[in-house]
């Protein structure tokens, strides 16, 4: 199980600064079960975007998010509603945003931070997807994850070793930079690359924060 | 002048600028850096010396430097992000320029893996980009990374590491924007051996107009042997050995390889040297030290700015 929160509502219009048509995305399992992105968070977040003046083109609670043939069938459902937006919001930890952003190509913007998997991690075994950071970028690279899948966690671009789209410690594991780099050039969108990522606060952080955390 | 680096004066006067390097001895012999000095000492403006390159364990970079600085050279620190916290690299950070050292270069280093202690935890704390910005704040802003101030300030000549030959090509001049917005003062490039490459990534680094706002250093190194060659084209990440340089070493008699890999080295900064927006050379004779007088003569690139005070 991914324990999430939502993130601040300030950071998450922050992400939505110079959109203006949104599509939300929440899911039955995890995010529902920790009250950060189930029926009725989507909901609640809705209707506070629609008070700040944004226009909710649609949205939809998927059951699993994190399985991505389901959420495929799920969408395709959506289609003219995923349409008109501009981007994507999505409630849940970044397995699922990660799902979303591989199956839709849109700005996809994480609205909750991963805490911790609970001491699970179930879908992305060979795959790891979310590293638990408790402080979700995952706007900031098309939704892609350089913490769990850059072998030298790099915020700002990839290091010198990138080539031909494999990473230098492995030839069989992907540059994730290559892969932020070629979703964000798809998307037009790869000037966000532009902005200098301050040092991570990695105290939020199961890597290397508090070994355990009381979770209620 | 930022500092007192010898570097950053070659520069400001507008010198075409010479850095070498030197690797420190994988063992506690002052010797090895003595002898290797000798051969850098009036040849070069600076020199680096480099932080557990290849991620093998190596005497630590300041504690070299500051052996080489009592040669009478100016040395380059490097440090990477591999092996420090924020917390590690800030009190390094004191302490090298309290022991009158000039210059840090900014590296994000060598994935563990490659080294002789694949199984130690990386740190990567920072990113290379993070740690010129924290440098940066100390020394302009009296800042620590985490806003507290400090009385006397660390006065470094801020180096970063660029590599025009890596992907995705479309990222490298950006990625070089942000070193210079982080407070890079000088860049090193990757070695370069595809000299049309280096020229048609220098060409964007013109157009966004980097060229003017830090002083870039490309890399250069003789290549000792064909096997030598070989392997830098095919297990070195993010080096770029067109097969047309191996093609030449080939074609000359094996005793005379050495010699051809000099010869190619000088062809090549005389070439980079004709790239408007090249500010100098940073030869990289790894383990080859003795060759650098001979390169940097050959290169027309002697005798070194010396300053009176």
């Amino acid at each position: 199980m991914l324990i999430s929160e939502q993130k601040p509502l300030e950071e998450i219009l922050g992400y939505l600064d110079r959109e203006e048509n949104i599509f939300l995305i929440g899911c039955k399992g995890c995010a529902a079960g920790w009250e950060s992105g189930g029926e009725k968070q989507v909901t609640e977040m809705g209707n506070a975007l629609k008070e700040q003046g944004k226009n909710i083109t649609g949205s939809v609670v998927v059951d699993m998010l994190c399985d991505s043939t389901l959420t495929k069938l799920k969408l395709r459902t959506h289609k003219s509603e995923l349409a008109a937006a501009d981007s994507i919001l999505v409630l849940t930890d970044g397995a699922g945003v990660q799902t979303v952003a591989e199956i839709v190509d849109k700005g996809v913007h994480p609205g909750c931070n991963t805490l911790s998997a609970g001491g699970a991690h179930a879908e992305w075994k060979e795959a790891e997807r979310c590293l638990e950071c408790g402080d979700c970028m995952l706007d900031y690279t098309g939704g892609i994850c350089p913490i769990a899948r850059c072998s030298k966690h790099l915020l700002n671009g990839p290091c010198g070793g990138s080539q031909n789209g494999k990473c230098e410690v492995d030839p069989d594991i992907p540059c994730v930079w290559q892969l932020i780099v070629d979703r964000l050039t798809k998307l037009g969108q790869l000037n966000k690359l532009e902005k200098l990522v301050k040092p991570k606060n990695w105290s939020v952080s199961l890597i290397s924060g508090l070994p355990t955390r009381r979770v209620s | 002048m930022k500092t007192k680096s010898n570097l950053e004066r070659v520069l400001e006067a507008g010198h075409f600028a010479v850095t070498g390097e030197l690797g420190p001895p994988a063992s506690a012999d002052p010797e090895v850096i003595k002898t290797k000095s000798k051969f850098l000492k009036g040849n070069v403006d600076a020199f680096n010396v480099t932080d557990g390159q290849t991620a093998v364990v190596r005497m630590a970079s300041w504690a070299a430097s500051l052996m080489g600085k009592e040669e009478g050279l100016d040395p380059i620190v490097q440090m990477t992000c591999r092996d420090r916290n924020r917390i590690a690299m800030q009190m390094d950070i004191l302490g090298i320029a309290a022991l009158g050292l000039n210059n840090l270069l900014c590296l994000t280093g060598d994935h563990q893996k490659f080294g002789n202690h694949p199984e130690a935890k990386g740190v990567y704390d920072l990113d290379s980009i993070q740690l010129v910005k924290m440098v940066k704040d100390m020394r302009d802003e009296k800042k620590f990374q985490c806003g507290d101030e400090m009385r006397v300030e660390p006065h470094l000549f801020i180096g970063a590491a660029a590599n025009p030959f890596a992907d995705p090509f479309e990222i490298r001049a950006m990625r070089l924007a942000k070193k210079v917005a982080a407070g890079a003062d000088f860049i090193q490039t990757q070695i370069i051996y595809n000299v049309d490459k280096f020229a048609e990534w220098m060409k964007e680094v013109r157009d966004m107009g980097l060229h003017e706002r830090v002083k870039i250093l490309a890399g250069v190194a003789p290549i000792k042997s064909i096997g030598a060659a070989k392997y830098m084209q095919n297990k070195v990440p993010g080096m770029d050995v067109p097969d047309a340089v191996i093609e030449r070493l080939r074609g000359v008699p094996k005793e005379q390889v050495s010699k051809e890999g000099i010869k190619l080295c000088i062809d090549i900064i005389n070439q980079v040297r004709q790239i408007e927006g090249v500010a100098g050379i940073h030869l990289m004779a790894i383990e080859w030290e003795e060759a650098v007088p001979e390169i940097v003569e050959s290169a027309g690139l002697l005798p070194r700015p010396k300053f009176s005070t």
